[in-house]
C-alpha cells in the first residue's frame, strides 16, 4: 500500500492539469507515493464501442507496465478506473482470457501475469487512508460552503466490478469526503444522473441537455460549486457551462472544483498549487467565502 | 394501425449474432418491463431513443433498422439501466455488442472512427504537444510521451486495422 502508479488517460494530461496538479499534492501530503510511467496509453475506454478485444488489450497492456513498474494503479477518471477494473478482474480470474491477452502483447514485449488492482483515487482516500487521518490534516475548515457533489458513472457502476465498496443507487464516500473539510455536502434530485460526455462528440446538443438538468438543480440550491472527480465530468459541466449558458439561454456561472482541490484548499494548500488559476469558471467567489483572497 | 413486422428464419440470424458477441450474452432474459427505460438519461431528454425499442427490434431481427440507427451510439454507458434491470439483461454491454458488430459492418460514425485514428497514432485522444509538456513542466508536472508506437504495432494487428 501506499504507492501507487498514476494513471492520467487521455484528457487530464492535456485539459486538466489543474486535476493532476492538487491530487499530487494532496496524496504526497498523506503519504501515498504516485509513481509516474510515461508511456501509459489510453485506458482503452473510447476504443471499447468500436472493438472490445482491442480495448481490452490496451487495457491489458497498461495492467502489464503497472506490474513491472511493482505498483497497483490510482486512476483519476472515472472511465479510465472503470475499465481498468474491469480488465484487470477477468484477467486476473480468467486464465484464457489472460493467455489470449499475452499472446498479443508479446509483440510488444510484455506480459501481464494478473497481479494488478485498480482504484480511483477517491475511493484510495476513502478505503485506504480514512476519513480519521484526513481529519487530522485539516487546517482549514470550509465552514459555510456548499458543494453540489458529482458523482459520475463509472466510480460505482457497474457494481460487480468494484467489491461493494460503495451504493451505485445512494452513495455516501464522496459526501463524507466532502465534509471531513467542514464543506456542506447538499443533496439534489437526480443526482447519480450521468453528464452526458459520452455523447458529446456524437450528438453535442443531446449532450448538453442532459448536463443542463443537473446545473439547473445545482443552481436552483444556490451551491457554491460542483465537487467531481472525473475529467470528463467537468469537461462538460466546466468547459461546456458556458455553451449551455448560450445554447438554452440561461446563466450559472457555477464553480467546478475537483475533489482534491477542495480537498487541498481544506489542509490549507496554496489555491495557486492547486491549479485554481486554471479552472475556467473562476472560483473567486469560493475562496473569498473561506477567506482565501 | 401499425404494419405487421415480418419475421423470417434469416433473420433471426441477427439474434444469434448478438448473443454469440461478448456482451450480448443475456439478451434472452428481457421480459419487456421497460425499468432500462424509464431510467435512461438520453430517453429523458430525446424519445427516439428507447431501450426496450431496440432490444425488441434485436430480438425481432431488425438487423439493419437496429445497425443504421443513431442510436445505438447514443448509449452515454451510464450503466444505469444495467443496474436496475430484473433480469440482469446487462443493457449496456449489449449496446456495446451492437456498435461493434456495426463496426464490423464497416458502419462507423465519424467522431468515432477519429478517436481510433488518434488512439492508434499517439496512444491518446489527444495530441501531447511541445506546448503541453511545458506548461506540465511549469506546474512541475512530468513529462509525457507525445507517441505510443505499442498502440501502433496492437491496433494494425487487430481487428480494427482497417480503421484510418
Amino acid at each position: 500500500m501506499n504507492q501507487y502508479s498514476l494513471f492520467l488517460g487521455c484528457t487530464i494530461p492535456v485539459r486538466a492539469q489543474n486535476y493532476e496538479a492538487s491530487t499530487r499534492k494532496v496524496a504526497a501530503a498523506l503519504g501515498i507515493k504516485l509513481i509516474h510511467i510515461p508511456n501509459f496509453s489510453c485506458c482503452g475506454y473510447p476504443i471499447s464501442s468500436l472493438d472490445e478485444e482491442t480495448a481490452e488489450v490496451m487495457a491489458a497492456r497498461n495492467l502489464a507496465l503497472a506490474e513491472k513498474a511493482g505498483a497497483d494503479i490510482c486512476a483519476i477518471c472515472t472511465a479510465c478506473t472503470g475499465v481498468l477494473t474491469e480488465t484487470a478482474q477477468a484477467l486476473a480470474t480468467d486464465e484464457a482470457k489472460r493467455q489470449h491477452m499475452n499472446e498479443r502483447l508479446k509483440d510488444i514485449g510484455l506480459t501481464y501475469n494478473g497481479g494488478v488492482k485498480v482504484k480511483h483515487f477517491a475511493r484510495i482516500l476513502y478505503e485506504e487512508v480514512g476519513l480519521e487521518r484526513i481529519g487530522a490534516k485539516i487546517t482549514h475548515p470550509l465552514t459555510g460552503l456548499r458543494i453540489a457533489v458529482h458523482y459520475g458513472c463509472h466510480y460505482l457502476k457497474p457494481h460487480e466490478i468494484y467489491d461493494g465498496f460503495d451504493s451505485p443507487e445512494n452513495p455516501h464516500t464522496l459526501d463524507e469526503l466532502i465534509a471531513v473539510t467542514g464543506a456542506e455536502s447538499v443533496s439534489y434530485m437526480n443526482r447519480m444522473r450521468c453528464c452526458g460526455g459520452a455523447l458529446l462528440a456524437v450528438d453535442e446538443n443531446l449532450a448538453l441537455k442532459i448536463s443542463k438538468e443537473k446545473l439547473d438543480q445545482m443552481k436552483e440550491l444556490g451551491v457554491d460549486a460542483i465537487g467531481l472527480i472525473c475529467p470528463f465530468c467537468s469537461v462538460m459541466y466546466e468547459s461546456n457551462q458556458k455553451k449551455i449558458e448560450t445554447t438554452f439561454e440561461t446563466m450559472y456561472n457555477l464553480p467546478v472544483l475537483f475533489l482534491p482541490q477542495i480537498l487541498g484548499l481544506a489542509m490549507g494548500m496554496d489555491a495557486k498549487d492547486l491549479g485554481f488559476n486554471m479552472n475556467r469558471v473562476r472560483a473567486n467567489a469560493v475562496l473569498e467565502k473561506i477567506g482565501i483572497n | 394501425m401499425a404494419e405487421p413486422i415480418k419475421i423470417d428464419k434469416y433473420a433471426l440470424k441477427f439474434r444469434d449474432e448478438v448473443l454469440d458477441t461478448p456482451g450480448g450474452e443475456h439478451l434472452l432474459k428481457c421480459f419487456a418491463c421497460g425499468t432500462c427505460t424509464a431510467s435512461c438519461p438520453v430517453r429523458e431528454v430525446d424519445d427516439q431513443y428507447n431501450p426496450r425499442r431496440i432490444i425488441r427490434m434485436v430480438l425481432l431481427g431488425m438487423k439493419h433498422e437496429v445497425l443504421h440507427s443513431n442510436f445505438i451510439w447514443l448509449c452515454s454507458t451510464c450503466y444505469t439501466c444495467s443496474e436496475r434491470c430484473p433480469q440482469g439483461v446487462h443493457l449496456t454491454s449489449i449496446m456495446r455488442a451492437l456498435k461493434n458488430i456495426a463496426v464490423r459492418e464497416g458502419i462507423i460514425p465519424p467522431s468515432f472512427r477519429m478517436q481510433a485514428k488518434a488512439i492508434r497514432e499517439m496512444g491518446k485522444l489527444y495530441e501531447i504537444e511541445d506546448f503541453d509538456n511545458k506548461k506540465r513542466a511549469r506546474m512541475g508536472l512530468p513529462e509525457l510521451e507525445k507517441k505510443c508506437p505499442d498502440l501502433e504495432a496492437l491496433i494494425s494487428q487487430g481487428k480494427l486495422k482497417d480503421i484510418k
